[in-house]
């Protein structure tokens, strides 16, 4: 929405000029040139804080919105014939009359316009005008001043819970670590904090700020939008130089949370803050239709130029018959008669005048309101409304929702899409012996076992019962009695993660689900037992890298207790404070429960658990009898229960799920990291002692080493030592002493292996956990290149990663873990009726091949029966030779079957099941960039097509886009991509229509998408139903709309004939200009908005009715030629039957137009009656009320107008003629003979060949027993008649 | 007020919002639409029944008098440019015409309807703004002014190609002409005589006197407040005949209504006989190949003689019924395609 004047564009043009020269951008503190004016200051080419995003002013509104206005064609098309109405030689209307059309829609763009700038103008000055402190030399303290007045060199000091007024780089925080909880959820919508640091060498600690006596400069780079991205150094005078990122950098608009202040120099203001870089308006996105429409009004173009040389030949040729000229042919005020060569070119633009009806305008105003209409009730379905997140479908993106009713190819992302994206830690591997966690799966299998929810309940209303926690009894006095009356929700809710039922996965990844591990006995025993005696050991090593080895940040209860009471005031909100508490009480409780039930276990633990693996229920009943011995340990030990609630009171804010499970994981075997600061972690051991870790450095997980390190001093042992954690491939290979011939490591090494092959056979992903003791001189050594490579303001992302690399070598393993990520609910379903409505599913992940190939087949993507080519290769010929064979074979297979890849789906629907080898793809991301290269993307393309499902692994964000790009362009097929993350985003802005999953990974992806939904599950019924109806709806409409000015208009041009090709109009203007404004807009506008030709019952149960879609079936070219067919024969219908009614009768001109108009109105009311197929409520008051409303406004027009729109008069022509029975007699049969073939065809073709729809909707009118029976035959043989089956007497009637 | 908010963003569940409103959902096949096929036809064919069949009633009589054959008893004017020829057309009717008569006369190839001949008039004038007396407007160029420079009231187009041939109509009893009174009330709109034009205020007790300053359209004989010298209430812009000449023509043939016999001993119509009819032929049509005719004609509820509508109802409800019957055939052979599967 952002739009600046030129005149600022070009200010800014200059300034970004000038900085273009300097690829830096210097920021020496104001604070020097305080009193100096505004030539004298350092950085007064940099751009201030206040924003301005309204368009116009006052005084520039009128002149500035119609130049912006007449930028449209349309408007231009209009003004254009208003101008032409101007000319006395041309003018068809009177030219007042003629710019009412023009004035009408300018006048209702302008007052929208104005409305929206305004608003826009009121958010910027209330932004502008927010107060902030800022410091002040004089006053030598922060004084407040408003957003407006912040410039670049600034001091500003940002209080808790305040938004950020610019770009500012950390100098100083109350923290005594140096550290600033920073929320960007007015940014991209995470809702977890990010930590922010000051500068290093910046952090005076302890120390009141002072800005004054900063004398350094800030180097850093020009504006631009990257979020994640800055980079820079602040030189002292004595060139010092200490390097930053973007973890000192706060952003405009973000909240400050947890940190009583913070302080910074202002880097970029207003307009040049990343914020406000990154805030485009809405994309525009033009439908598949639209596009084709636009090339059918081109067609109308031409037949409206077709049309205009008819009437100005025909004027010439008429003029030409006269010898002398009569008297109804006026002169010209001399008295002089024009040549008919020159009148007839005039008469060129007069028709253009009286027929420019023909080119739909209209059109596009009546699609941007159905297009509203149909995204009014997308977003209103119940049936993809969630109710644990409370939110809607959220159509993004306004004007494509008949795509949706188009797909081809579907691509998804795998995790949090197919998946649930809710880690759960399953089993791991510890020096090669591996930990299969039984019990935790037993409990995992009882939460995913369906249909046992109102045990759940019971349990959890029994374990609740009890007053368990003090603290909860304070904290949540009021909601805890609540609780009982909503356990029905919650314990619905739990399934879900109930964490996310605020705004956005708030407290990210910590529903009970992840948070609760039973610990595996044996793994227990072991660690004990090295806790016991050694106090090390890799299995203590193990745990400790898994609860330090991670970006979690921990908070306190009460920091979310802060938290949740400013969100409440922020204006992103939107979330229940009754959900929040009710969480607090919920998990806080499973916390609880499960450490209590791990007390129990090391109290006894001689006695295994009183669980019985095999059977769930009596699990239920053990952990609820669980409780009771936990409830007595708290009574009997009171000073346990209270240290045992503090250090229950942590929470954790994960960046990425795996990170939560595992975090979640070491904390069950008694690890708890209990903080984090950018210096320091600590970890409390099972035995209760807090380890607090020297964090030495941490090389941060990218996409490309695929492992992340943390470097701590032990504090005990004093030795440095790194903790790695990767992708296993990534960590493998930095593993020392493997190939060393017989040694421990390697057998470990090979063991882990074979683990991590079984993990990942099973669908669990993979992570490798390694540590390296690292002596005091190399660390020092590496440290110093570390910190150049911090600095450098160039390559500095290159050489942090090889100073990354330098250090991540020689590694011990330790062992592995394997995170299951469930399948979201009704994920093989979904795949299945998308399949079936012909779509090709493709999955792209980054995952491994394995894992990615065990979703693939358990969401039913891949079939055992498959064939399955599978492509992994680092050689560009083997790839190119395997492509080719795989081809050849392929081709081989089709060719037997002498069919169409392309259409073998449509024609399966109707010749039954072929006998065709469904074929699946599995390529990875390496191959995938050859097979995309110019040389090979064909026969990849080609292959694809046959193929069933295709499975790209270990892909890029960027592979990903470019493989929808590739499909896309070559097969010029509508493409949908559907994804959850960060990484999708380029592949969701890549495809047709891009749908985010809003989940676990924050709001990237629903921001960068067209739609966004909550569950994968919800696609079905979006593209099935909502996308069908939609389209159906939408290219009916346009159809109906290109038939209605067609038919309309025709009526004046075949009155031409009559007149001379003068350029008569039998029809008053008005009445001409309340046809399609009042009488016949509204009936096409609410059957785009409201039709329902099938039900989406059966919709979904029979997808193949998505395929009309897909094949444009609803709107071709020949639809629209025989819709202007149709036009054509309805006009000459309704004018002819009049004309030859009364040809030889008194009649005056505009008596003979009002049957005409009136037959008109019948017969496009009644056209679309046909094509109406169901009828509401809605339907016959619209349809009724737009023939009353005609009568009505007719009558009253022609009562009161007794000379208004001189020549037509039409002071009661409309009552006289309505007091002729012949006017009833002519506007029936006129109605008739018009409707007459269309009316038959359609019926011929509804009993001769229906089509598939009308089978369906023959099929809703069974009962509906006899109709699930008829689905299941139809999808069951599908060759068979299926209207042989209908009516057969087989179906007994219900 | 919790509970809200937990689900504050759930949609309605109504019947409109889930699109789940009651439904009417034909489905159009042959076997529903044979009835109402059937039942249109037949109306139809009702329809056009009544339709021709009343048509048939409707006596019109047209004679044609441009007098283009040389044997035309009006050749003779036709020929000349001189003004105020007479001509004679005598006719016999063997019935009685029943009344009410309406007598027209008609032009052909004459377009009333040609664009910038309609908008040539000044619609201020006619509802008796003397202002626009003086200066008409632009519209009526080039019929505004006459070449002195003198306003032209009535002015434009339209007025000045007034329709001004007259006609009187004798029965011929015995050899002796008895003159068939006409009656030029009402044949204009009520509407037209009574609201929309108006003549200028008398001044000085007289009209002509509201007109001084102006002159009479070109083509006019006389002007416009003394068009006719039998009815003072019949002149200015009030003229019947004037009202029903600015009234239009839709298409270039047609007949405007100049008469009505409804008086005296021809109230109940024109008994058989012979009847002479005389024409002061003035208006000139053949420059453009036009014609001019005389018309007699009964009304009746359908108002003018016209076989096409009875005609077109037969044929469409004919039509129909075919239509009716295809279906059947159509209906039935699906039916027994059916019963085979």
């Amino acid at each position: 929405m952002t739009w600046t004047s030129p005149l600022t564009l070009f200010q800014r043009g200059w300034t970004r000029h000038r900085d273009q020269d300097r690829p830096i951008r210097k920021v020496v503190s104001n604070l020097p040139f305080e009193d100096l004016r505004k030539r004298e200051q350092p950085n007064r080419q940099y751009e201030g804080n206040a924003i301005k995003t309204n368009k116009y002013r006052l005084w520039s509104f009128l002149p500035m919105n119609l130049f912006e206005q007449f930028h449209r064609l349309a408007n231009i098309y209009f003004v254009g014939l208003a101008i032409l109405n101007f000319i006395p030689v041309v003018n068809a209307f009177q030219p007042e009359v003629a710019l009412i059309p023009i004035c009408i829609i300018l006048a209702l763009t302008a007052v929208k316009d104005g409305w929206e700038d305004f608003r826009r103008y009121q958010t910027d000055q209330q932004l502008n005008n927010m107060p902030c402190f800022i410091f002040r030399r004089r006053l030598m303290c922060f004084v407040e001043r408003r957003w407006k007045d912040v410039r670049v060199g600034d001091f500003v000091k940002v209080l808790s819970n305040e938004i950020i007024p610019a770009d500012i780089l950390l100098l100083h925080t109350s923290d005594p670590n140096g550290v600033c909880h920073m929320e960007t959820a007015n940014l991209d919508g995470e809702t977890n904090l990010k930590q922010r640091k000051v500068v290093p060498g910046f952090s005076t600690l302890g120390e009141p700020f002072q800005p004054q006596t900063f004398d350094s400069t800030v180097v850093c780079e020009n504006p631009n939008n990257n979020l994640n991205l800055f980079k820079g150094f602040i030189e002292r005078p004595d060139k010092r130089r200490s390097g930053f990122g973007i973890d000192s950098l706060l952003l405009r608009g973000c909240t400050v949370r947890n940190t009583d202040d913070a302080a910074g120099i202002v880097v970029y203001a207003g307009h040049e803050t990343k914020s406000m870089l990154n805030n485009n308006g809405p994309r525009y996105k033009r439908s598949k239709i639209e596009r084709k429409m636009n090339t059918d009004v081109l067609f109308c173009v031409l037949l409206l130029f077709f049309m205009c040389l008819i009437g100005a030949l025909g004027h010439a040729i008429w003029l030409e018959t006269f010898s002398t000229m009569p008297s109804y042919i006026v002169p010209d005020s001399n008295g002089n008669y024009i040549s008919s060569a020159l009148a007839g070119f005039y008469m060129f633009f007069t028709m253009i005048i009286l027929l420019q009806v023909m080119i739909p305008v209209s059109l596009y105003v009546s699609i941007e309101l159905v297009k509203m209409g149909q995204i009014f009730f997308i977003t209103q379905d119940a049936e993809l409304y969630d109710q644990e997140l409370d939110s809607r479908v959220q159509c993004r993106a306004l004007n494509i929702t008949e795509d949706l009713g188009q797909i081809q190819y579907v691509f998804s992302d795998k995790t949090g899409t197919l998946t649930e994206n809710k880690m759960v830690f399953k089993r791991c591997t510890i020096m090669g012996t591996e930990y299969c966690h039984e019990e935790n799966a037993a409990r995992l299998a009882v939460i995913n076992g369906g249909g046992n929810e109102e045990e759940e309940v019971t349990i959890y209303q029994k374990t609740k019962l009890p007053p368990l926690f003090p603290l909860e009894e304070l904290q949540d006095d009021h909601t805890g009695h609540k609780n009982h009356a909503n356990t029905q929700v919650a314990a619905a809710s739990r399934r879900r993660s109930k964490v996310a039922a605020g705004a956005q996965s708030d407290m990210a990844f910590s529903s009970p689900l992840e948070t609760v591990v039973v610990p595996d006995r044996k793994l227990m025993l072991e660690v004990d037992h090295q806790m016991a005696s050694i106090q090390t050991g890799p299995y203590l090593d193990f745990f400790l890298a898994l609860a330090i080895c991670n970006t979690v940040v921990v908070s306190t209860l009460t920091a979310q207790r802060q938290r949740v009471k400013g969100r409440r005031n922020s204006s992103y909100s939107g979330s229940s404070s009754h959900n929040m508490g009710q969480w607090f009480k919920i998990s806080s409780l499973q916390k609880f429960f499960s450490s209590m039930r791990f007390k129990r276990n090391r109290e006894t633990m001689a006695d295994p658990f009183a669980i019985d693996e095999d059977e769930p229920d009596t699990f239920h009943i053990s952990s609820v009898s669980d409780s009771r011995p936990g409830q007595k340990v708290i009574s009997s030990e009171g000073k346990d229960k209270r240290s045992l609630s503090r250090s229950e009171e942590v929470c954790y804010e994960a960046h990425s799920p795996d990170e939560a499970a595992l975090i979640h994981a070491a904390k069950a075997y008694g690890f708890t990291m209990v903080e984090r600061t950018p210096r320091y972690v600590t970890v409390k051991l099972p035995n209760e002692t807090l380890l607090k870790f020297e964090v030495l450095d941490v090389l941060t997980f990218d996409s490309t080493r695929r492992r992340m390190s943390i470097i701590v001093r032990h504090p005990h042992t004093n030795e440095i030592i790194m903790y790695t954690k990767g992708a296993d491939s990534a960590v493998m290979e930095k593993l020392g002493n493997v190939f060393s011939v017989e040694s421990a490591a390697k057998r470990i090494a090979v063991r882990t292996q074979k683990d991590l092959d079984m993990y990942a056979r099973d669908g669990l992903r993979t992570l490798c956990f390694a540590k390296k003791v690292i002596s005091e001189q190399e660390f020092k050594a590496w440290f110093t290149s570390r910190q150049e490579a911090l600095s450098a303001i160039d390559e500095k992302e290159e050489r942090l990663m090889e100073t990354a690399n330098d250090i991540e070598n020689n590694l011990t393993l330790l062992g592995a873990t394997g995170i299951e990520d469930r399948l979201q609910e009704n994920v093989p379903e979904t795949i299945q009726a998308l399949r079936r409505a012909g779509m090709q599913v493709w999955v792209l992940t980054g995952d491994k091949p394995e894992t990615a190939v065990n979703i693939a087949y358990s969401c039913k993507l891949l079939d055992h029966e498959d064939l399955v080519f599978t492509f992994t290769t680092n050689k560009k010929s083997v790839c190119k030779m395997r492509l080719e064979d795989t081809l050849s074979e392929v081709r081989r297979t089709w060719g037997g079957l002498g069919l169409d890849p392309q259409f073998r789906g449509y024609n399966s629907t109707f010749t039954g099941p072929l006998m065709e080898p469904s074929i699946g793809l599995v390529i990875d991301g390496p191959t995938l960039n050859m097979a995309l290269s110019e040389d090979l993307v064909e026969q990849f393309v080609e292959l694809c097509k046959h193929c069933r499902a295709v499975l790209c692994c270990r892909v890029t964000p960027l592979q990903k886009s470019s493989v929808v790009k590739v499909i896309r362009q070559k097969l010029r097929v509508m493409t949908l991509a559907v994804g959850d993350g960060a990484n999708d985003v380029n592949m969701i802005q890549a495809a047709d229509v891009g749908i985010g999953v809003s989940g676990q990974e924050g709001m990237q992806a629903v921001m960068a998408s067209d739609f966004a939904i909550t569950r994968f599950k919800h696609l079905q019924r979006l593209l099935l139903v909502h996308g069908h109806w939609c389209y159906s709806r939408l290219a009916n409409m346009v159809i109906y709309f290109f038939y209605k000015n067609v038919a309309y208009v025709n009526l004046l041009f075949w009155y031409q004939f009559f007149c001379g090709f003068s350029g008569t109009a039998m029809i008053d203007y008005w009445l001409m200009i309340f046809f399609n404004l009042f009488f016949t807009s509204a009936p096409p506008i609410m059957f785009g908005i409201m039709d329902k030709e099938v039900s989406d019952s059966t919709l979904l149960s029979l997808p193949e009715l998505y395929r009309r879609g897909q094949h444009s079936e609803g709107y071709r070219r020949s639809t629209f030629w025989i819709a202007i067919l149709d036009a054509f024969y309805q006009s000459l219908v309704c004018f002819f039957i009049p004309y030859w009614t009364y040809n030889d009768s008194d009649i005056g001109i505009f008596s003979f137009g009002t049957p005409m108009n009136t037959v008109s109105l019948f017969t496009i009311i009644l056209h679309l009656a046909i094509e109406i197929k169901s009828w509401t409520v809605v339907h016959w008051v619209i349809m009724v009320g737009s023939v009353l409303v005609y009568f009505i406004l007719t009558l009253a027009y022609s009562a009161i107008c007794i000379s208004c729109n001189p020549p037509s008069d039409p002071y009661w022509i409309m009552h006289k003629q309505m007091a002729d029975p012949m006017f009833y007699l002519v506007c029936v049969l006129t109605t008739v003979v018009a409707l007459l073939p269309r009316y038959t065809l359609r019926v011929l073709k509804g009993t001769l060949a229906p089509s598939l729809h009308l089978r369906a909707r023959q099929l809703e009118r069974l009962p509906s027993s006899c109709r699930e029976q008829q689905i299941r035959e139809w999808r069951g043989f599908r060759d068979t008649c299926i209207s042989a089956s209908l009516s057969s007497t087989a179906c007994p009637s219900a | 007020m919790k509970n809200e908010g937990e689900t504050a963003q759930r949609p309605d569940n109504t019947a409109f919002t889930q699109q789940r409103l009651p439904a009417w959902q034909p489905i159009l096949s042959a076997g529903i639409v044979i009835p109402g096929f059937l039942v249109i036809g037949l109306a139809f064919i009702g329809i056009g029944v009544g339709l021709f069949l009343t048509s048939q009633t409707i006596q019109v009589l047209e004679m044609d008098y441009t007098g283009v054959a040389t044997d035309s008893s009006c050749f003779r004017c036709s020929m000349t440019s001189s003004q105020n020829c007479t001509c004679e057309i005598t006719f016999s009717l063997d019935k009685l015409f029943t009344g009410p008569v309406f007598f027209y006369y008609g032009l052909s190839n004459y377009y009333q309807n040609f664009r910038k001949y309609g908008v040539s008039l000044d619609y201020y004038q006619l509802s008796g703004d003397t202002q626009y007396f003086t200066s008409p407007q632009s519209v009526c160029s080039p019929y505004s002014y006459d070449n002195q420079n003198r306003p032209i009231v009535p002015c434009g187009a339209i007025a000045n190609s007034m329709f001004n041939d007259t006609f009187e109509l004798y029965q011929i009893i015995n050899g002796t002409k008895n003159l068939v009174p006409l009656d030029g009330k009402g044949i204009a709109w009520w509407t037209d005589y009574n609201i929309k034009y108006r003549n200028p205020s008398f001044v000085n007790g007289s009209l002509a006197n509201a007109f001084a300053g102006t002159v009479k359209p070109i083509n006019w004989p006389k002007p416009a407040y003394d068009l006719d010298s039998t009815d003072p209430n019949n002149n200015g812009f009030l003229n019947q005949d004037f009202l029903v000449w600015m009234r239009r023509a839709a298409l270039p043939q047609f007949r405007k209504l100049y008469r009505r016999i409804t008086e005296g001993n021809y109230a109940a119509g024109l008994p058989a006989g012979n009847y002479s009819m005389t024409v002061h032929y003035n208006y000139p049509v053949l420059t453009f190949d036009g014609r001019k005719k005389v018309v007699f004609s009964n009304v009746s509820w359908m108002g003018g003689r016209n076989d096409f509508l009875g005609i077109a109802y037969l044929v469409v409800g004919s039509l129909c019924v075919v239509m009716s019957i295809i279906m059947l055939i159509v209906y039935a052979k699906f039916k027994f395609s059916d019963d085979d599967a």
